[in-house]
């Protein structure tokens, strides 16, 4: 009863045209700003602020932009994990062979080496499509992990390959807690998530869906197919980037190449097709989920059935739950948790009554 | 009403276009003329769309010239023929299906913004203005549609009669010179079919826009038009008001048939 936008006109297109048009889900919004950036570094514990807090941010940005390419302009791509590698180990070596380089501005370099990276590999969408593209990105996963282990100047000739992120430090300020990695890492996510709902509500999106959803009408009426599906390649693979080197630098602390794997590429697509393709929001439930079911399943099968499990059998089962609820909502619901979550809040606004 | 045209727009001079050894169009000449309704007939398979397909670069005729605006132009992509003014629908709807209308009609104005993507990043003063500008036009098109009601409704949703009305919305949006229409009013009833009537006309009248139009209704085209080129089997037998086409013999063959 308290979520209706009943007395709330629209006087002008300004106001029309807010991320938050229902003034309940700006309140709310606000809200949950404020409770993960104040509430949350003081109760959370180190645990939950650097094991499943700060990850589920990183992958949440991943998958991003992941959705800005597949979700959003329509391109299937495997290669994830791979332009989060050229992310991190570019941040790595900007940091590492320019003296005084600045953290942000690092990352920054980072996210645009892997845009300009992912704009290489995205090169043959411009001939194939859907499956075929997919199989075309496999080649940026496998070569890339290949080059960055084949030469090992990449990883400042470390004898295993393994790259140590260097100490974050920003005006003279070290981020050395768990507290201070995770506000950093949401402040970044905060505002990438910020400039990616502004970019797919404006001209930018609506040519990149434009062309996801039929592209010779967008041909004819004067977008220029090379260009925005090479710009949303780039965009994508800058927001995986930056991923990559928050992954290397306030999540794990040390990362090599064989670790953005095919798998992980793969956990990124689940994420999107899980949390919802097409969706910001979705983004962040999907990374959420995938991140937290593990943990949930761990709980219950330990408060639950204990120790009478063989060794193995919760992963195994873990798998069988991914499994599954990949197939449930490729079935059921194709736009994921984003599109339940809508449904529920369309519901809410008539609650208590059916029309 | 004396209606007043003026010069040439678009001129195709001898146009040939063949897809391997199939000609689909065989040596076409015809001109359209600024602010005229002119209407391409022909049965099935004559090439009528072919002909829209050259016209807005995504056919390249073999031979033949193409004259826009007093400019000869060749190999030109689709998108060049956007941003010279030509906008088209299609026969088959194809619209974005996964966006709202208002999304369409603005993507249709797309050409007209220059913002980029780091100023779309941002949302705030330049791109921000840009957007409310470009949406205050794109809602005077909705209001000469009559699509208000429908403008946050994704297109998927809406029936047919409506989603081509969206589509001229799309197309109008860009504020083109040339609009091409291919059988803008197939799948129609009586009803629909006189609105999209009204809306051609008074599109042709109000923004001076001109129009050609594939149309199979030869009530329609008879009544709206002002010129018709008659193709069958990719050539041209016939060209004219629509008093002289219907009395052509060749016209009249290829639509009843004829005794040997």
């Amino acid at each position: 009863m308290l979520y209706r936008e009943a007395g709330q006109f629209k006087a002008s297109y300004q106001e029309d045209s807010q991320i938050f048009p229902i003034r309940q889900d700006r309140v709310g919004f606000i809200a949950l700003l404020a409770f993960f950036f104040l509430i949350v570094p003081m109760v959370a514990s180190q645990y939950w602020l650097q094991a499943i807090l700060t990850p589920v941010l990183i992958f949440s940005l991943a998958a991003l932009g992941l959705n800005i390419l597949t979700g959003y302009a329509g391109q299937l791509s495997l290669g994830s994990a791979a332009f989060m590698a050229v992310g991190a180990f570019a941040t790595y070596n900007f940091m590492l062979r320019i003296d005084g380089m600045p953290f942000l501005m690092a990352i920054l370099l980072g996210g645009l080496s892997a845009a300009a990276v992912g704009i290489l590999f995205g090169l043959p969408s411009l001939r194939i499509k859907g499956f075929y593209l997919a199989v075309a990105t496999l080649a940026a996963q496998f070569f890339i992990v290949w080059v960055l282990v084949k030469f090992p100047w990449f990883s400042n000739y470390s004898s295993s390959g393994v790259i140590t992120a260097q100490e974050i430090n920003i005006l003279g300020y070290a981020f050395n807690t768990p507290e201070s990695k995770y506000l950093l890492t949401l402040l970044v996510v905060t505002v990438l998530a910020l400039a990616a709902k502004n970019m797919v509500r404006s001209t930018t999106g609506r040519k990149w869906m434009a062309v996801r959803d039929m592209d010779v009408a967008a041909e004819v009426i004067g977008i220029r197919l090379m260009r925005t599906k090479l710009q949303a390649f780039a965009v994508s693979s800058f927001y995986c980037g930056v991923a990559g080197a928050l992954y290397a630098y306030t999540y794990l602390g040390t990362v090599e190449p064989e670790g953005f794997n095919l798998t992980l590429s793969f956990q990124i697509l689940f994420m999107i097709i899980i949390g919802g393709v097409g969706s910001i929001l979705g983004s962040f439930l999907g990374a959420a989920f995938i991140v937290l079911l593990p943990v949930f399943l761990n709980i219950v099968l330990h408060s639950f059935v204990g120790a009478a499990l063989p060794p193995g059998f919760g992963s195994n089962l873990e798998l069988m739950i991914f499994g599954g609820l990949i197939i449930f909502f490729l079935i059921v619901e194709p736009h994921g948790m984003a599109r339940l979550w809508q449904i529920g809040k369309e519901k809410l606004r008539l609650w208590p009554f059916p029309h | 009403m004396e209606r007043k045209f003026g010069e040439v727009v678009i001129d195709l001079q001898n146009i040939s276009l063949s897809f391997g050894g199939v000609k689909a169009l065989t040596n076409i000449s015809f001109d359209v003329r600024k602010h005229e309704i002119r209407a391409i007939i022909g049965p099935n398979g004559a090439g009528k769309s072919s002909m829209l397909n050259v016209i807005n670069g995504v056919y390249h005729p073999q031979e033949g010239r193409i004259v826009f605006n007093g400019q000869e132009r060749r190999e030109m992509e689709p998108y060049m023929a956007a941003s010279q003014g030509i906008s088209r629908t299609f026969q088959n709807i194809a619209l974005f299906k996964g966006m709202t209308v208002l999304d369409n009609i603005m993507t249709g104005r797309h050409m007209k913004m220059n913002c980029g993507l780091l100023s779309h990043m941002l949302h705030w003063g330049r791109a921000q203005k840009e957007e409310i500008e470009h949406r205050k036009k794109v809602e005077e098109v909705i209001d000469f549609l009559e699509i208000q009601s429908i403008r946050k409704t994704p297109v998927g949703r809406l029936p047919y009669g409506l989603q081509k009305r969206v589509e001229l919305a799309r197309a109008l949006a860009a504020e083109p010179e040339l609009l091409l229409l291919d059988e803008p009013m197939a799948g129609m009833n009586v009803e629909e079919k006189q609105d999209m009537c009204r809306f051609i006309l008074d599109v042709n009248d109000q923004f001076g826009t001109t129009i050609v139009l594939i149309e199979h209704d030869m009530g329609v085209v008879m009544d709206i038009s002002d010129r018709v080129v008659v193709l069958d089997y990719g050539k041209k037998i016939g060209d004219g008001t629509p008093d002289e086409v219907k009395s052509n013999p060749d016209v009249i063959a290829a639509y009843l048939g004829t005794s040997h």
